[in-house]
């Protein structure tokens, strides 16, 4: 792979084999220890032959492995190299944000989570399209939750890629001439990546997570500690942030960027905030997470030391202003300024290269573990709610295991042409649309584990509404530069002139639509659909019986009960 | 263990409560924290100025990055706090149906 590539390089980006050599040496490594994984607190009687096994990893993990996982899962590649690259290039509103969203997220998941995962572990759910199916009994609803994940997640694995890509274009590895040669070490890091998940599953991430999660902190707290003392301090870091975002852009007449936000911006960065937030466990990959813990406290437990993980990312969102001071150039194959190579080429820069290498490995390795997860967690979607409930529905564990193994592969392959395929920015804009239909899962979801007081067409016509008013504000923005659609997700609330995330006005709208309904519904006396969960299954912990074992010892009043 | 909305008539009849009634107290005081914890960091007018700045850092962002740590701490008290009682509702559980077991 590396031979093969040298002469391939463009002339102006020289390979660095001490780098490349390292994160070759951390693949191949990772790359084993994800066909171990199969062997990993495996089940004795059922191997991996279940959607248990393999798409949940057993339901098993404690806290540790958890917070590994889940570090792993929901700090990605592309936010390492996205965030800071916003930074870069605009500063605050678009990149510091994260840090406020990575902040409200836990208290929400503390409140939310443990309630999905009791109901979940009783019954058997293995997606969050399951649970509503169970508690509405509408099909309609189910086939929205399962269809909208799998809709939002391909293009987040495809960003996983572009996360890769950053890392391999920064190495050296790629030419301007040669696409094909270019995607090469992409494709052969995919297709290794595809042939583990479908042997080991989730235990695949859950083990590789370990590596990469304790390489990106290492690398981190030295960037952190090393280059501000290098460079003279965070004053002077900051100053030369403050001064190339307060330029003015030629191309607008505005501000290149901002560097502490002013009046007009307040709800632009408190919106996508919580937006994100709100929005980041409705993503199946994340519930896929929760729902392979071992306990109803796990994720509890884990929602007060995962904020660790934001801290880094809060001092990795600070590295794009130490390369604004470091004069790092991100400079692309074509020749064009690419803001995603700004942290890559800040490490390669100013690091020795067998350091370099280990921090660029932990970024691309950062992209194998949430790129696996994700690829899991659509095809449980598959599998479950479109496979079994409208194809099979007497479908044996361990066809659907099978499917799903299948499922995964097919989901990363089509990530795969899209990302080699189609223009890089289109995979961020379905990711940007993706983060805004996901939220509009919000409602169906969570209402749900507290209340059936909305009605189960009320909230797929919320569903509807939030979709179709996200997708078309979206599709008005703008690119002030390019004069691209799709230019950002930040618009004005409809009416007056207040900036704010498109996602959270369409959850507004979407939840004011299923409130409206679900009382026009309930007063036209419209059928509510059958809910098989009760409400103690909210609270179920590991040891209490499943609801497979309460029927046979307290059989239901009414016949033909649940089939879970 | 019901309340309306529970008591559909297509709701299977049947259920073994898995934990006692709650006290409210915990869940109060929870509620509190999380709430302190999410809305603050979401109030932009407090933190969106320059001074007083720290080692260098202008106090928007590391005003930000300490409320990572006091979030945690809120979160860790509210986990000790609800499963705390947690165990308390399901030990009232467990008590009372040992005591019906001839049932």
């Amino acid at each position: 792979m590396s031979a093969a590539a040298v002469p391939l390089a463009a002339p102006d980006r020289p390979i660095n084999g001490v780098a490349l050599a390292i994160v070759i040496l951390l693949f191949v490594l990772v790359a084993v220890l994800g066909f171990v994984a199969a062997r990993w607190r495996r089940g004795e009687a059922t191997g991996l032959h279940s959607l248990d096994e393999w798409g949940l990893g057993g339901r098993g993990f404690g806290t540790w492995v958890t917070w590994f996982l889940l570090g792993g899962d929901l700090y990605t590649a592309y936010t390492f190299v996205a965030v800071p690259a916003a930074m870069w290039a605009t500063g605050a509103v678009s990149g510091f944000f994260a840090v406020p969203y990575t902040i409200v997220l836990y208290p929400i998941v503390f409140l939310l989570m443990s309630r999905l995962w009791s109901v979940s572990h009783r019954h058997g759910f293995v997606t969050p399209a399951d649970f509503v199916g169970g508690r509405y009994g509408s099909r309609a609803l189910t086939l929205a939750v399962a269809v909208t994940g799998i809709v939002a997640t391909m293009p987040y694995i495809a960003l996983q890629l572009v996360g890769i890509r950053a890392v391999l274009t920064v190495l050296g590895l790629g030419s301007a001439e040669n696409v094909l040669l270019t995607d090469l070490p992409l494709i052969i890091a995919f297709v290794v990546l595809a042939a583990y998940t479908y042997t080991s599953g989730l235990r695949a991430p859950a083990l590789i997570a370990v590596v990469k999660d304790l390489l990106i902190y290492l690398a981190v707290l030295v960037a952190v500690i090393y280059l501000p003392i290098k460079f003279g301090g965070w004053g002077t870091i900051f100053d030369s942030a403050e001064t190339k975002l307060g330029a003015t852009n030629p191309a607008t007449g505005k501000p290149v960027g901002v560097f502490i936000p002013g009046a007009a911006s307040y709800s632009a960065y408190w919106t996508l905030a919580l937006g994100s937030a709100l929005a980041l466990f409705m993503y199946p990959h994340s519930i896929t997470g929760v729902l392979a813990t071992k306990s109803r406290n796990t994720i509890r437990k884990n929602a007060a030391v995962l904020p660790l993980y934001s801290l880094m990312l809060g001092f990795l969102a600070l590295l794009g202003y130490v390369a604004i001071f470091a004069g790092t150039k991100p400079i692309d194959l074509n020749g064009t300024v690419n803001p995603q190579l700004v942290v890559p080429q800040l490490f390669l820069d100013n690091f020795p290269s067998w350091f370099a290498g280990i921090a660029l490995a932990a970024i691309a390795i950062g992209a194998l573990v949430p790129a696996a997860i994700m690829s899991i967690a659509a095809a449980n979607l598959f599998t479950r709610n479109i496979y079994r409930d409208l194809m099979r529905p007497d479908a044996t564990p361990r066809q659907e295991a099978k499917v799903s193994k299948i499922a995964s592969l097919v989901v990363k392959f089509g990530a795969l042409v899209f990302v080699i395929g189609m223009d890089q920015s289109a995979a961020i804009n379905m990711q940007l649309l993706g983060g805004i239909w996901i939220l509009q899962t919000f409602p169906a979801i969570v209402a749900g584990l507290y209340t059936r007081w909305f009605h189960r067409w009320a909230l797929f016509g919320g569903w509807l509404a939030g979709i179709v008013y996200g997708t078309i504000a979206a599709y008005n923005v703008v690119n002030p530069v390019t004069k691209a659609n799709f230019g950002g997700s930040i618009a004005p609330i409809p009416g007056t002139d207040g900036q704010v995330y498109i996602a959270v006005v369409a959850f507004a709208i979407n939840l004011v639509v299923a409130a409206g309904l679900s009382l026009l519904f309930r007063a036209l006396k419209f059928s509510d659909g059958k809910d098989i969960t009760r409400r103690s299954d909210y609270g179920a912990d590991e040891n209490d019986p499943k609801v497979a074992q309460l029927e046979r010892e307290h059989p239901l009043t009414e016949p033909g009960g649940p089939a879970f | 263990m019901s309340s309306p909305e529970m008591s559909s008539p297509d709701m299977p009849t049947h259920d073994m409560p898995t934990r006692g009634p709650a006290r409210p107290g915990p869940y109060v005081i929870t509620g509190i924290l999380l709430t302190i914890a999410v809305v603050v960091p979401l109030f932009v007018p407090a933190y969106s100025v320059a001074e007083p700045s720290l080692a260098g850092m202008p106090f928007f962002y590391w005003y930000q990055m300490t409320w990572i740590p006091l979030t945690s701490a809120l979160v860790a008290i509210s986990y000790w706090l609800v499963s705390k009682e947690d165990r308390r509702r399901r030990r009232a559980v467990r008590d009372t149906t040992d005591a019906g077991e001839e049932r």
